[in-house]
């Protein structure tokens, strides 16, 4: 006799569509499992400040207030109906369990079903100068904003390849901060030639005009098309130097830069799970291969929001409610079929809106073009571009993991999450062949850093 | 200049002032600051870098690059962008290098 019990259903990650999943299947009448890495449900792009630092949501979260708000009440508005975990990491994955550390120590949950919504970061290119102090993601400046209220530095410069530039420029500059330039990385043509793509969703394409529109209002025109840079300084940011289409070096006094190149999914609790991946020629990036319900090729584990394929924020919560409804669909409960295609409708205008957006912002390869050789790659374990360029020359490597055994790139606390997607492209490059060819870093647990204490505990 | 803060505030706070130490010297921050707020608001950096003669100061503050772990002269070692600062936090950035 086995005796009834209601599944295990386990959430990872309390973004937009950690959190939706969650709603969705205690809304069924589930019991999920919520593991949030922050101290306060959000994720990165609705992110909570500290207990302390609260500031009206209005102020936080813009034009997104009303979302963001929302989507902080979902754990308390299930009153009990989702076993939600703050400051708890799920370091390790395995076929039906997982493996978290957080304020109540070390623990192992054996799930039935798992849906992963762990977002995405900054994608990250190396450039001279990128690790001094003073030197962040541009994910960084706006969460230094959000979370705690204060600018990077006292003169900042943005760089950026995607929407996110106009937006953190525009509150940056709204809260207060000296924003000395913009600087965009791809060039300007794009936008205008995707504007028809991007009327998929009219309310996005106009919210990103506005932020536009008031930062040239405000004498801060994001300058297009900027072909290299490099920070000078030496114990800390001094200057950044920026390279124009015409071949001239222009350089901006500063002693903060906020720099990152798009987006780039979190994937390797994916890949620890088994799941299969594939190679996203548009974002040049290994990505868990998923169904438009969020089905992985493994039937417990399910995919949503940007960790499977960056789609923002708004994307992420259809995607998170999708794959609850696929969650329920498998188990067997009875699902509401007008509600699933209403999610697909708009999930598939996403779809066409992502795909004008990132052919406005195309990866910007010539960034990675003629690094000098001393430029660091690998900046846990100061590995230079040299030191690629020489592995390939001298030991004939051309895969990434192999790359990694013979110079340490990847191998230090980030596991490869800042460094691996330029790595590949710099190994291509070096190797004259396909970034398809060069493959992936393999996962490997704790996929964070964890403490010895806590596991003794 | 060069010892100066990176940080700036933008939005004053009004909570509790907690005392935390930075190599010995006592330094306030306000309750809601992260470890790293509090630092950076007073250095340029919170850590040495193990591989080379230079500091860092972090880079993405959302736990997924791990380049703000600092040491505490108690042994703890802390991601600082995901820790809430806590009175008599005893930061050492200035250790002993590692060459």
């Amino acid at each position: 006799m086995t005796e009834a019990r209601d599944p295990v259903i386990a959430v990872i990650g309390a973004g937009p569509a950690g959190l939706r999943a969650a709603e969705t299947l205690a809304a069924a009448g589930l019991r999920p499992v919520l593991f949030d890495e922050a101290l306060r449900p959000g994720g990165q792009i609705y992110r909570q400040p500290p207990a302390g630092a609260e500031r009206p949501p209005a102020q936080l979260y813009g034009f997104e207030a009303a979302k963001a708000t929302r989507l902080h009440g979902v754990v308390a508005r299930a009153a009990g109906r989702i076993d939600y975990r703050p400051e708890t990491l799920v370091w390790s994955l395995a076929e039906g369990q997982l493996d978290s550390v957080g304020p109540h120590g070390y623990a192992r949950l054996a799930y039935d079903r798992i849906v992963l919504a762990t977002g995405a970061m900054d994608r990250v290119l190396p450039f001279p100068g990128w690790t001094l102090p003073g030197v962040f993601t541009l994910g960084a400046a706006q969460i230094a904003l959000k979370a705690q209220g204060v600018a990077l530095g006292r003169r900042v410069v943005l760089v950026g390849a995607g929407p996110l530039l106009p937006l953190v420029a525009h509150q940056l500059r709204k809260a207060g901060a000296n924003v000395v330039a913009a600087l965009d990385v791809t060039p300007f043509w794009p936008k205008l030639a995707n504007l028809p793509g991007m009327l998929a969703l009219p309310g996005t394409l106009a919210k990103g005009l506005w932020y536009t529109a008031r930062n040239r209002l405000a004498g801060l025109a994001v300058q297009a098309n900027v072909q290299a840079l490099r920070v000078e300084g030496k114990a800390r940011v001094e200057a950044l130097v920026w390279r124009d289409a015409a071949g001239r070096e222009h350089r901006i006094a500063c002693d903060a830069v906020a720099a990152s190149f798009g987006l780039r999914s979190e994937t390797q609790l994916a890949d620890l799970a088994g799941c299969r991946f594939g190679f996203d020629a548009t974002t040049r990036q290994w990505l868990p291969q998923v169904s438009a319900a969020g089905r992985s090729d493994i039937a417990t584990v399910y995919l949503a929001g940007d960790g499977a394929g960056i789609g923002g924020a708004d994307a992420a919560e259809l995607r998170g409610e999708r794959a609850a409804l696929a969650v329920l669909e498998d188990l067997g409960r009875k699902v509401d079929g007008a509600r699933q295609g209403v999610l697909d409708r708009g999930l598939a205008r996403h779809a066409r809106f992502r795909r004008a957006l990132e052919a406005a912002y195309p990866f910007p390869s010539h960034l990675l073009d003629n690094l000098p050789d001393d430029t660091l790659l690998c900046r846990c374990e100061g590995v230079s571009v040299g030191t690629l360029r020489d592995a390939v020359g001298r030991c004939e490597v051309t895969e990434m993991n192999r790359l990694k055994a013979l110079t340490r790139i990847g191998m230090g606390r980030c596991q490869g999450r800042v460094c691996g997607q330029a790595a590949a492209e710099l190994l291509a490059r070096a190797c004259e062949a396909d970034i398809a060819a060069a493959g992936r870093l393999r996962g490997n647990p704790p996929v964070k850093p964890i403490p010895f204490r806590k596991i003794e505990a | 200049m060069t010892d100066a803060g990176l940080f700036q505030r933008l939005v004053e706070r009004t909570g509790r002032v907690i005392v935390l130490r930075i190599d010995g010297v006592p330094v306030e921050a306000r309750e809601g600051d992260l470890l790293i707020t509090a630092i950076l608001l007073h250095r340029p950096s919170l850590r040495r870098f193990e591989f080379a003669d230079a500091m860092r100061a972090g880079f993405c503050l959302m736990a997924a690059c791990q380049d703000c772990w600092v040491q505490l002269a108690d042994g703890r070692r802390l991601r600082a962008c995901s820790t809430p600062v806590a009175e008599g936090m005893d930061v050492l950035i200035e250790g002993p290098s590692h060459d």
